[in-house]
């Protein structure tokens, strides 16, 4: 490109090194998040995620066992154990028997204590605590410790929130809502938006216009008025009024407006020769839709399917107002706002919980980012 | 679990295919009903003109009930609502609304949504047309783009959560594990506890929306720019103008209808920011939003008519930019 070749390559150079540190001001965040998901929780909440590869130092203390756990060896007698509790690769740095003297011995050094009794330390935390008599203690010494706990990382993170913490079955309960609500959005809109393109009846431009009208009004003018409606339906009917049904009608009506205009706009640009043609031969409209229109939106269905999942996936009020809570209920947003409540300061519960919530619409958008841009280019720039 | 999941997937599959059956069922219906084979011509056309006439209907019919039932129809009685009492039987004139004016939680709530509608459009648009104008000659452009766009696809919800981590705050002394502390400290500064710092924590919130939304910005506004004509650039090149000429006198004039397409967007999704106020402060410290404080009338106070107040107040936010859509879509149309 002649314009490249002609700049300065000091420009050129900000220009990559602004880039790069826009892209880390991005992504940081997430990644902080995706990085303490894995972590070892005693780890996460000790130290920043970005020190998560150098190992940890950390002091600490523990009392030897008491005296029935002793073996006899060879003449003498032994207490065995180990400071880190088996299958670590802590390291022990130094060790003593006060808090201030913990620096008095190195790993596999040997402390007399009282009546001949030995004590050692090895670095891999075991403690061999010997004596010529055999022990009778009731009280053991403590020791002090400084490890090196080198970085650890787990998915029993993921474990525990997936099963003790609901998110497990959050998880289901958002598919659940998720998918009709995608679809019968999409296939109402579709018959919609053929009718406002290719059929004649009367109040065919008032309709347009009402639902273009219609994109921009703020949920909250719906909340309580389609409550009510619900809940009277429920009370004359015996169904409760916060159910799965209700949270794919109420998705359904809110998402209806944007699926209709932007399939609408699509369908509209389909050549008018091959629809005539075909009307002409003597197909129905409903033929015509099926065979010939459904087939050739597939990519503005696709745009909007993606759209609808997204919002639909991650709603927090829709289903706090019209599904509610409970058991076999309560959706990931919904879970994850109590888990902030109850669990605000267990950042292995929130990263790993958040993080399931957040890979489902990063996987969809990723692998289908072309249709979700070309359907906000189709709604957007033409002014919805 | 094994039952949850199966009962799951029965619902989808009712769902679908009830509203498939809906469909076909009915235009397979008038199909018969109006079936005009074997008839005298005369009546043959006649009964295919109702037919025909009928069958728009069945296409527009469902979703014009749906947007009767969940919009239109709320619409109009949220305004009614906003006149009435607490529980929606007793007509108090503009006492909801004079409460409003007096209240000092829907003072803030304007005060804030103003601040909001002020930095959040602005500054995502800015970063959007930055990053899309300098992303558009990169080699790893597109994966530059892909990762800014990348937060769009994240939960309000989930977007907090991973803010909260950056702004976690430790007691000065302790180790934090809270980046932004982090940062804060490495520079010899003192910890905050950014969340419930007064006035700053609001531009702290502000922060996660325009996060999300910048990708969309860049990805419009990346469009408008390969739109513009190269020649343009060109010829301005030769005349020897310098990168920021060519952008804020050349390309920043030709895009500037879809900037201000993007900006109103965005307003328009700021005016209705409830999740991320929610989960982050739920109002507290003077960070309250007007979708936040219509959420705790409905549902912390059940006051029907204060919440369909602040309901309609946001509508008459939107009211203009709706009028202008309906406007430019009519005259696109002729």
């Amino acid at each position: 490109m002649s314009i490249e070749s002609t700049k300065s390559k000091g420009t050129l150079f900000t220009k990559h090194v602004s880039v790069l540190f826009l892209v880390l001001l991005w992504t940081l965040p997430t990644l902080g998040l995706l990085v303490s998901s894995v972590r070892d929780k005693d780890q996460l909440s000790l130290s920043g995620w970005w020190s998560s590869l150098t190992a940890s130092e950390q002091q600490n203390v523990q009392r030897l066992p008491k005296a029935d756990t002793q073996a006899a060896d060879g003449a003498g007698f032994i207490i065995e154990t180990n400071l880190f509790g088996e299958g670590t690769k802590n390291q022990i740095r130094s060790w003593g028997f006060r808090a201030t003297e913990i620096e008095q011995y190195k790993p596999g050094e040997t402390a007399e204590v009282d009546n001949g009794e030995t004590i050692t330390v090895y670095e891999n935390g075991r403690v061999e605590w010997r004596s010529d008599s055999e022990f009778t203690h009731s009280r053991s010494p403590r020791v002090f410790f400084n490890a090196n706990i080198p970085p650890r990382f787990t998915f029993d993170n993921y474990r525990e929130v997936l099963t003790s913490e609901g998110v497990g079955r959050a998880f289901i309960n958002t598919l659940t809502v998720t998918l009709p609500a995608t679809f019968i959005p999409i296939l109402i809109a579709a018959f919609a938006a053929y009718a406002l393109a290719w059929m004649e009846f009367k109040g065919r431009m008032f309709f347009l216009a009402m639902i273009i009208g219609l994109i921009v009004v703020p949920l909250q003018m719906s909340l309580i008025p389609v409550l009510q409606i619900f809940s009277q339906i429920g009370q004359i009917v015996g169904i409760p009024s916060k159910s799965y049904l209700t949270v794919w009608l109420a998705h359904t009506g809110f998402g209806l407006p944007l699926a209709i205009y932007l399939l609408r706009n699509y369908m509209a640009s389909l050549p008018k020769d091959i629809i005539e043609s075909a009307y002409m031969d003597g197909a129905t409209h409903f033929q015509i839709f099926v065979k010939m229109i459904l087939p050739l939106s597939l990519p503005a269905l696709a745009s909007f399917a993606i759209f609808q999942f997204l919002w639909v996936w991650n709603d927090l009020l829709v289903a706090a107002v019209f599904l509610g809570q409970g058991e076999g209920k309560t959706v990931m947003t919904q879970q994850l706002i109590e888990l902030l409540g109850s669990r605000g300061d267990n950042w292995e519960i929130l990263t790993s919980g958040a993080f399931i919530s957040i890979a489902v619409p990063i996987i969809v958008f990723l692998s289908m980012q072309r249709y979700f841009v070309r359907g906000l280019l189709a709604g957007s720039v033409k002014g919805g | 679990m094994f039952e949850q999941i199966s009962g799951a997937l029965l619902a989808i599959t009712l769902a679908i295919g009830g509203s498939v059956l809906f469909y076909v069922g009915l235009n397979v219906l008038i199909d018969k009903a109006f079936a005009s084979d074997g008839l005298p011509a005369i009546k043959q056309m006649k009964r295919d003109k109702q037919r025909e006439a009928l069958r728009p209907w069945i296409f527009i019919g469902p979703a014009l009930l749906f947007l009767f039932v969940f919009l239109v129809y709320p619409v109009l009685k949220s305004i009614q609502l906003s006149f009435f009492g607490r529980e929606g039987d007793e007509f108090v004139g503009f006492a909801n609304y004079i409460w409003a004016i007096h209240s000092d939680g829907f003072q803030s709530s304007i005060i804030n949504n103003l601040l909001w509608l002020l930095i959040v459009p602005t500054l995502a648009t800015a970063f959007g047309l930055i990053i899309a104008y300098l992303t558009d000659r990169i080699w790893w452009g597109q994966i530059a783009r892909t990762l800014i766009f990348l937060p769009m696809a994240i939960s309000f919800v989930g977007a907090s959560i991973i803010w909260k981590f950056v702004y976690d705050f430790r007691a000065a002394g302790t180790e934090q594990i809270g980046i932004l502390n982090a940062i804060v400290v490495a520079f010899g500064g003192e910890p905050q506890s950014w969340i419930s710092l007064p006035f700053w924590n609001n531009i702290f919130l502000m922060i996660i929306l325009i996060w999300i939304q910048t990708g969309f910005a860049m990805v419009i506004l990346g469009a408008a720019i390969r739109g513009v004509p190269e020649d343009t650039i060109e010829a301005s090149t030769m005349d020897g103008a310098n990168e920021f000429q060519i952008f804020f006198k050349i390309v920043m004039p030709q895009i500037w209808p879809t900037i201000v397409v993007v900006w109103t967007t965005i307003t328009i999704l700021v005016l209705k920011v409830f999740d991320i106020v929610y989960a982050m402060t739920n109002g507290q410290w003077n960070t309250q939003v007007l979708a936040n404080l219509m959420y705790n009338e409905m549902f912390r106070n059940a006051n029907s008519g204060t919440a369909s107040t602040v309901a309609v107040i946001l509508m008459i936010a939107v009211l203009p930019v709706m009028i202008y859509n309906i406007k430019s879509a009519k005259d696109s149309a002729q």
